[in-house]
Formats: C-alpha cells, structure tokens, sequence
C-alpha cells in the first residue's frame, strides 16, 4: 500500500458511509438510537474535507493518512463510534510510518486498530459490536497476506460482512443495543456493518488500484 | 416527521441561537458548542461541567448557573459530545479548584469523557468524574454496558452543584456526587416513541393500547410491551420496581421526580405524582421535596420516568439552597 492508495481507501470509504448511511440508519433504530448513519456521514464529510482542502499538508506516509482520518472522527463524530473509530485509524496509522506498507505490515496495523476497539471498548468476539466483524477480518487479512494486498483485502472484506451477518441471532452485551436485552437479537448489529464497509472499501480500492 | 426545524443537520446550532437569545445572563460559545456561567466565581471553586447527546432538554444546559452547573457541552442529537468539546467547556471555567464531569453512563459519553479527561490533565486541570448510573430496567452486570444515566442526573448536578457553590473540594463534591447517585432508583414507561430528526421515522411503532415498559431516554425501545392500564396500577408497578432495588424502608424520606419525557401533559404528570404519592405512603415512605415537570427527556417522547433518591439532612439541606438556572430556580 502507498499513500495513494491509503487516500482512495479513506475515500472509498466515505462515499460507501454515503450510500449505505439510511441502511445504517435504518439497523440503529431497530435496535440503538437511529443516529449510526448521520454520525459517520458527518464525521466522513470532514474527513473528505480536510483531505481535499487546498492547505491541506502533503501525507509524507501511509500511517499519517490514517492518522489524520481519526483524529477527524475522534474530533467530529462523538457518540460511541466516533471514539472508537478514531481511535482504531489513529492505532493504524501509528506503526506505518514509511512511505509504502507491505501486506504484512498492513496486517499488523489492522490488528493494532482492533485491540484500540477492544481496550476502549472493552468488547469481546460475540458481544454484538465492531468487534465480531473486525476480528475475522484481520485474521482473513493475514491468512491471505502472503498472496498480496489484492487477495489480502478481498478475504478481509468478505470476512468482516460474514462477521456483521453473523451478529444477527446474537443477544448484544456492549453498547446502547444492550438495553434491549433479548430483544436484540434478529438485528444486525450496525457497528459491525459499518465496520464491513471499512473492509470493502480497501478491497474495492485496492482492486481499482490494480492489486 | 413533523417537526418545527429547519433542517435536521441544523437543530442543535438553530437551538442553540434561540438558547443564547434567550438566556443572555449565560455564555454560549456557538463554535465550541459550550454554555457556561458569564460570572467567573470570585475564590476558585470546583467548577461542575456536564454533557450528552441534545434531544433531553432542559438537560444539561438549563441546569446552568449559580448553584448548579457551570458549565454544559451539548452534542449532537443523542450523541455524546465529542472530547474537544468537552475540553473547551472544561476550559472555559476551571478557576483553578479542579473540574468534576458529571457523565451519564452510556457507552459513547464514557469514552468521550475519558478521552476529554485525559486531555485536561494534559493541560494541568485536575478532573473527577462522576458516573450517573440510575436505571432499573437495565440489569447491571460486569457483562453488559451497565445501568442508563437518566433522572438521578438532576439531583447530582443540583446537590454537587450546591456543595461546590460553598467551596468544597474537588474530591468532597465528587464524593458526594457519587453518593447521590448510588441513592438514587430511575424506571420509565413510553405511550409512544421518539423521533430523531435524522431518522425522520419513530422509534418503535406501539398500537394504541400498549406501551413500552423499561425505556431509556433516546428513543430506544423498552425491555418489553405490555396493555395499557389505568394510571394507578401502571405507577405502583413502576414504584414497586424501584422499591425491589432500592433498600429504603417505612420512614425513610425521598426526593420525587416525576419527569416527562417530552410529549405529556403535566396534566398528566401530576395524575402520576398523585399515584406515586399514595403507593409510598402506603409503605411508610415520605416524599420530602419533588419535581413534577419536563426534566430529562427523550424528544417528542410521550411516557414518564420516576427517580427516588434516599433523602438525609444534608441531601435536603443541599437541595434547598439557592439555585438559579434556566430550568430549575429557587432561592
């Protein structure tokens, strides 16, 4: 991945939050406070913002694109998501500090950006959050690495919207969905589906990127 | 969604436009989205900052002023406040006694706070924090996200708010923040759902003749659907799931909150206190003061919430002392 590629992904990503932002919406109120999809719209739009602003400071490495996207979102999004969020780009960003990254490398830097979710979090696999799709995701991306960046993404995408489906029979013990107790349950869970689009806006970049 | 807005992307700086015209004897920093006192205190005292996500009005805004808050940092429609935020207003009126955060125990305000409390003591201002964790209808284990601050948040904000006025310290005010909280019981019942403005579309959907019994205050639903019943048999049953969790005994005194949340008549409201009044009669429970009005609400909500918070002579002394607030107002 080089800083070209790092700017597509953040920009892919924002235009997937565009589109699927009442899907979002639409998960949130069913079981959290209907706001999913506004947040990360508002927090994405300043991102793209800063990004493409004329005095805008060049990204020198891979890791200060996504730095800077989550101090944006720590600083724009509130609610839980935007902590966390914020936080897991800013745990990517820290290790990448070159110019490109290896898929290897990537792969940690993923890793780093779950165990931020977990620690501010304090979910687990199965609690019903960003979690039960991020964590089969960055062991897909790692599995997959030694193929290439190319394959690396496309088994992370695939493996983190398998996570988000497979939280719909779960009862949510983290977050605002957990108010409902059972009645959670049947309901995917917005955070994971948000975070699906993460991992498929890196494998639709990656993939117009040409590997 | 009918709503008096002029775009949902615009509610809480529109709000907070018409919250300045209105309240010029406070400060509205419209960038920064903070309200705060005009009047720096003439000795440092404990400054009190609380926030959370908009939609709960008079929450928190209303509650600032001599007595009570200093300062209050509204976020986006029932979304926290984002650290920056919650910085500035910490900012804005630290004198120099530290700042107690009065957060509401929700999963985006602790972290929000968190972040913002470690941010603070990077700039050398001491913070206490103070978790508002009332409600009974969340069962509250190491496994789950924990109990919903809701209406023992007006009791904390106004008896902190009346120990720091008198120059307590920082670790005193947050102490007996945290007490107040731990003597305070929340339950909520919805006859109809929110509305956020960004969703366009209600909550839930209830038939005419059922509620939502174990509601928060953002629009969620409840943790489960019943018939609707007259109104004395619905609060005994609220108060009865108060009193399976909150040890008080005959002769005990409370503070009464009877709290809309949004979209019922006083009329109403006092239908409810009425109730309430005689089911803790009946069990020797004397409601010393109370509340009866629109406090912690939930939008265009239509339901209420009963907080009891175990009285003692310094909780009554503190709660009679002089406050002065857009909401709440006694001398």
């Amino acid at each position: 991945m080089d800083i070209a590629l790092a700017l597509a992904w953040i920009r892919a990503l924002a235009a997937a939050v565009e589109r699927h932002r009442d899907e979002l919406t639409a998960l949130d109120t069913a079981i959290g406070d209907g706001d999913h999809g506004a947040n990360l719209s508002r927090g994405f739009t300043a991102v793209t913002a800063a990004l493409d602003a004329p005095d805008a400071p060049e990204p020198a490495t891979v890791g200060a694109v996504l730095t800077r996207t989550g101090t944006i979102l720590l600083s724009k999004v509130g609610g839980a998501s935007g902590p966390l969020y914020g936080s897991a780009f800013r745990a990517m960003g820290a290790p990448l500090d070159g110019p490109t990254a290896t898929p290897a490398e990537l792969a940690d830097a993923l890793a780093a950006g779950l165990a931020a979710l977990r620690d501010l979090g304090g979910a687990v696999p199965g609690d019903k959050t960003v979690v039960d799709a991020w964590t089969p995701a960055v062991a897909a991306f790692r599995a997959a690495a030694p193929a290439g960046l190319a394959a690396a993404a496309a088994a992370a995408a695939d493996a983190a919207e398998r996570g988000a489906e497979d939280t719909v029979p779960l009862q949510a013990r983290k977050g605002r969905a957990s108010y409902l107790g059972p009645r959670s349950i049947g309901h995917r869970d917005p955070g994971a589906a948000s975070t699906a689009l993460i991992f498929r806006a890196l494998a639709d970049a990656t993939h117009s990127a040409g590997g | 969604m009918k709503k008096l807005i002029n775009t949902p992307e615009s509610v809480l700086p529109d709000a907070l436009a018409g919250f300045a015209a209105a309240h010029p004897e406070l400060t509205v920093d419209l960038d920064a989205r903070v309200i705060s006192r005009s009047a720096r205190p003439a000795v440092p005292k404990v400054a009190l900052v609380s926030g959370g996500g908009s939609g709960h009005e008079p929450l928190h805004a209303g509650f600032v002023g001599p007595g009570m808050l200093d300062a209050a940092c509204p976020g986006e429609v029932f979304t926290s406040p984002v650290p920056d935020q919650v910085l500035a207003a910490a900012q804005a009126v630290h004198s120099g006694a530290g700042v107690l955060f009065v957060v509401k125990n929700y999963t985006g305000d602790v972290m929000n706070f968190r972040l913002a409390a470690e941010l603070a003591a990077e700039e050398g201002i001491e913070v206490a924090t103070v978790l508002v964790d009332d409600d009974v209808a969340v069962e509250d284990s190491t496994w789950t996200a924990g109990r919903r601050g809701t209406g023992a948040t007006v009791a904390v904000e106004k008896l902190a708010g009346a120990l720091a006025e008198r120059g307590a310290p920082l670790a005193e005010v947050a102490a007996l923040g945290a007490r107040v909280n731990a003597a305070s019981r929340s339950f909520a019942v919805a006859l109809g759902p929110a509305t956020t403005p960004a969703a366009g579309k209600p909550g839930f959907e209830l038939p005419d003749d059922e509620i939502e019994v174990g509601v928060g205050i953002h629009g969620e639903p409840g943790r489960r659907r019943e018939p609707l019943r007259p109104a004395h048999l619905l609060v005994a049953e609220v108060v009865d799931t108060i009193l399976a969790d909150h040890h008080l005994a005959a002769g005990d005194e409370v503070i009464a909150l009877v709290n809309g949340m949004g979209a019922t008549p006083l009329l109403e409201l006092y239908v409810v206190f009425g109730e309430v009044h005689a089911r803790l009669a009946e069990r020797g429970i004397r409601i010393a003061r109370n509340l009866v009005g629109n406090y912690v609400t939930s939008l265009d909500m239509a339901g209420f919430s009963l907080t009891l918070t175990r009285a003692d002579p310094q909780v009554l002394e503190l709660w009679d002392a002089p406050v002065a607030t857009p909401a709440l107002r006694w001398s």
